[in-house]
């Protein structure tokens, strides 16, 4: 793609109508301007979409067996550990990397921090995808996928954390969609749709920030269910829901630096003067944020530890683990941040947002799954439950690309073809 | 000026009414569980259980569950052993007896597991469709109709009961012990298991009057059993208890429940709910009109927006 775009003048499409004044029609713009042929061309020319098709080619049969013989068939049909990967690492590790939404929109539109706007809808579109996927992810997992909807419309348990979450990931995927409708409307030439949305953005952004609060949390209250099961270590049943929060900010705020980099890195053709111009000054200023709401979340940490008098916990074998998760997961890159920030390194920014990525994702399967009955035998998962995760993954990455390939996510969209910038 | 000396209290003391609500010491314990004065029970008598599965047996053919692989006779199975653990309930057996060693006496003990229809059970709190009741007869019961096959009842059940129905594509559920509530306690009578028990180590009653049976069978043979009765408080309590002769800790019993109810552990969280939905809303309203007012200002003031969201 690369290629293509140095070689023509009128790629990469950017705008509703092409330099001679006529419109490009949908197709066009779903093709990115190039015709069929030149477009499987550089499918297959990229050997990222050999390794997709590997996967895929495995995974997607996994899928089906699972949707027709049933979820034991794909995973070790454990009533001892009833939550595997697919909402360990599914629900778990991707809602609070797609913190991202919400933390930018309050950035930008609550506290008019306009400095943000040109990654403020990549942070949305992450945010968005990313809960799109965590409840693709549950469909997978859920026994009977088809009710999805019962908590909403048939049975209600509105005691129950679960409900909570249930609605609150509901609603917030809605007003997520509304929050990228706008780059939408662009893209299919309806700009002038957009000001219904910009009307509503600021009852938007503060439903953004009420409903993440309160479900970033659930995903950590609903450990508390489990007092018994879950290692004391990463359980606190007074601040669970809110390491958890505190940690969905940081682990928002670093998937957009992961996400930024990424895009910045290899499809730097699809990227805009803003976007370029702006990352490095906006990575730092991410890193900044992450690395305060970093201190806060060491700090509570310690708190709940200071709170159920869990020292003597530390010296032992999960102890070290512990140490070994918050060590490599939140001190190395808090202390990356700090640094980075203060010199203004954004390399050592986006190896510190790197690691939190990691780090976050590593807390929420050991609270799920490693740490999860810890006076019981250790569950491994069964290795299609494994290539099912990782095949989802895959599915969120293609989709992921195919949408920043063509809306305007990183780059701003013209009404007529002007000279390239 | 005014107006914004007001509306900055109004922040002010609803942060710090936040911040109140956040470090308030744990509510003075006294947890309250529900009452059920007529809920049944089974007192099981670890010391007379003599392991012949007949309950278990009687269990499979009352629920209509699947043929097992080994016949009830079988005592093998006391040796099977799953992830070195001994025989849990699942989707084709909703009780299992397995058998202890318990250090200094001659011979074994068994222990009756099933689900112990806790009085404030955790299954039920926990299930975001509400597909579990408690009846007023002690039962909990399960509804296969608005399950969404979440497994968080799974999670929650400190006793490791529920089990899920993963064999099934179509048409999976959880699956678990429901004290016979459609074919027998409705009508009164005692569960199939406990009819099945030869040696009467099971006994059905009211679960007040097991409890005092318990205490008395305790009290005129102390010698015969630890000065316990498992499940009276356990997890909010149960209405199957259980009498043994070794401490429960020696037999499978996991002695380290809360006596508080599971649900407890979450009121934390539950509490916070209304609080973020009352608050949140006018806070960041307000945030926004000083952010947005006060462009300069708004550089350093607003430097962090996450810090002010706890
Ligand atoms: S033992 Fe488990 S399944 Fe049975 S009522 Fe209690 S929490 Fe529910
Ligand atoms: S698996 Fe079914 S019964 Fe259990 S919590 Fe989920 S919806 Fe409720």
């Amino acid at each position: 793609m690369k290629n293509l775009v140095a070689e023509s003048d009128y790629l990469p499409l950017s705008s509703s109508y092409r330099v001679d004044g006529s419109p490009w029609t949908l197709k066009e713009k779903i093709l990115l301007g190039l015709t069929a042929r030149q477009y499987l061309r550089q499918l297959l020319r990229n050997p990222v979409n050999w390794l997709l098709l590997v996967l895929f080619a495995v995974g997607l049969p996994l899928l089906l067996q699972r949707y027709l013989v049933g979820l034991g068939s794909v995973t070790h049909a454990s009533n001892d550990y009833p939550w595997g990967l697919f909402l360990g690492f599914g629900l778990f590790g991707m809602v609070p990397l797609s913190a991202s939404g919400f933390l930018l929109g309050t950035t930008v539109s609550l506290f008019g921090r306009k400095d943000f706007h040109p990654i403020e809808r990549l942070a949305l579109l992450n945010g968005l995808l990313g809960y799109f996927f965590a409840v693709v992810y549950l469909l997978v997992d859920l026994g009977m996928p088809w009710r999805l909807t019962y908590p909403m419309v048939i049975s209600f348990g509105p005691a129950a954390v679960l409900f909570l979450v249930a609605w609150h990931v509901a609603t917030y995927l809605s007003v997520q969609v509304a929050e990228v409708l706008p780059s939408f409307f662009e893209w299919i030439g309806r700009s002038a749709w957009k000001i219904h949305i910009k009307r509503i953005t600021l009852g938007l952004t503060i439903a953004g920030i009420i409903l993440s609060t309160l479900h970033q949390g659930a995903l950590g209250a609903l450990f508390t269910y489990a007092p018994t099961k879950v290692h004391p270590l990463w359980l606190s049943s007074e601040f669970q829901w809110i390491h958890f929060f505190c940690s969905a900010i940081f682990g928002g705020l670093a998937m957009v630096i992961v996400s930024s980099t990424l895009i910045d890195r290899w499809i730097p053709w699809r990227c805009g003067h803003a976007f370029r111009a702006n990352l490095q000054r906006m990575t730092l200023g991410l890193g900044k944020g992450a690395s305060y709401a970093m201190i806060t979340y060491l700090v509570i940490k310690l708190v709940a530890i200071a709170h159920d008098n869990e020292w003597e916990q530390l010296l032992g074998g999960w102890g070290l683990y512990y140490l070994l998760e918050v060590g490599i997961g939140v001190v190395a890159p808090m202390l990356l941040f700090a640094t980075g920030v203060r010199n203004g390194e954004v390399g050592k920014v986006r190896i510190a947002a790197f690691l939190t990525v990691v780090g976050i994702v590593w807390n929420r399967l050991n609270t799920a799954l490693v740490c999860f009955n810890y006076q019981m035998y250790a569950e491994i998962p069964h290795w299609k439950e494994v290539w099912l995760t990782i095949t989802l993954y895959a599915l969120y990455f293609v989709v992921y690309r195919w949408i920043v390939y063509r809306l305007p996510i990183v780059f701003e969209w013209k009404e007529t073809a002007a000279p390239q910038t | 000026m005014g107006e914004k000396t007001t509306r900055r209290t109004m922040l002010k003391s609803g942060v710090a009414a936040a911040i109140a609500a956040l470090l308030s010491p744990r509510q003075s314990s006294g947890h309250q569980v529900k009452e059920y004065p007529d809920s049944m029970g089974v007192l099981v008598d670890l010391g007379r259980c003599v392991g012949c599965r007949s309950c278990e047996a009687a269990c499979n053919a009352e629920q209509g569950l699947p043929e097992p692989e080994k016949p009830f006779n079988d005592m093998t199975v006391f040796e099977e052993l799953e992830h070195g653990r001994q025989r849990r309930t699942d989707e084709t057996r909703y009780t299992v007896v397995n058998r202890y060693e318990a250090p200094g006496r001659e011979h074994p003990l068994f222990r009756k597991v099933q689900c112990n229809h806790c009085q404030e059970p955790a299954c039920l709190t926990s299930c975001f469709v509400n597909a579990y009741t408690k009846t007023p007869e002690g039962a909990v019961i399960y509804n296969q109709d608005v399950c969404v096959g979440c497994r968080t009842c799974m999670i929650a059940c400190p006793f490791y009961i529920p089990a899920f129905k993963y064999s099934s594509a179509f048409s999976p559920r959880i699956q678990k012990c429901v004290f016979c509530y459609d074919t027998r306690l409705k009508y009164g009578k005692p569960p199939a298991c406990v009819e099945a028990c030869p040696q009467e180590a099971l006994v059905f009653g009211r679960r007040q009057d097991l409890i005092k049976v318990g205490r008395r069978r305790i009290e005129e043979h102390p010698d015969r059993y630890v000065d316990h009765i498992y499940g009276e408080y356990e997890a909010g309590g149960t209405s199957w208890l259980y009498l043994s002769p070794v401490p429960f800790a020696q037999i499978g019993f996991n002695t380290e429940l809360p006596h508080a109810p599971i649900l407890d552990s979450v009121k934390n969280f539950l509490g916070i709910v209304p609080m973020v939905l009352t608050i949140w809303p006018a806070l960041f309203a307000g945030f926004h009109l000083l952010a947005t007012r006060k462009e300069t200002a708004a550089g350093e003031a607003v430097d962090h927006p996450e810090e002010e969201k706890r």
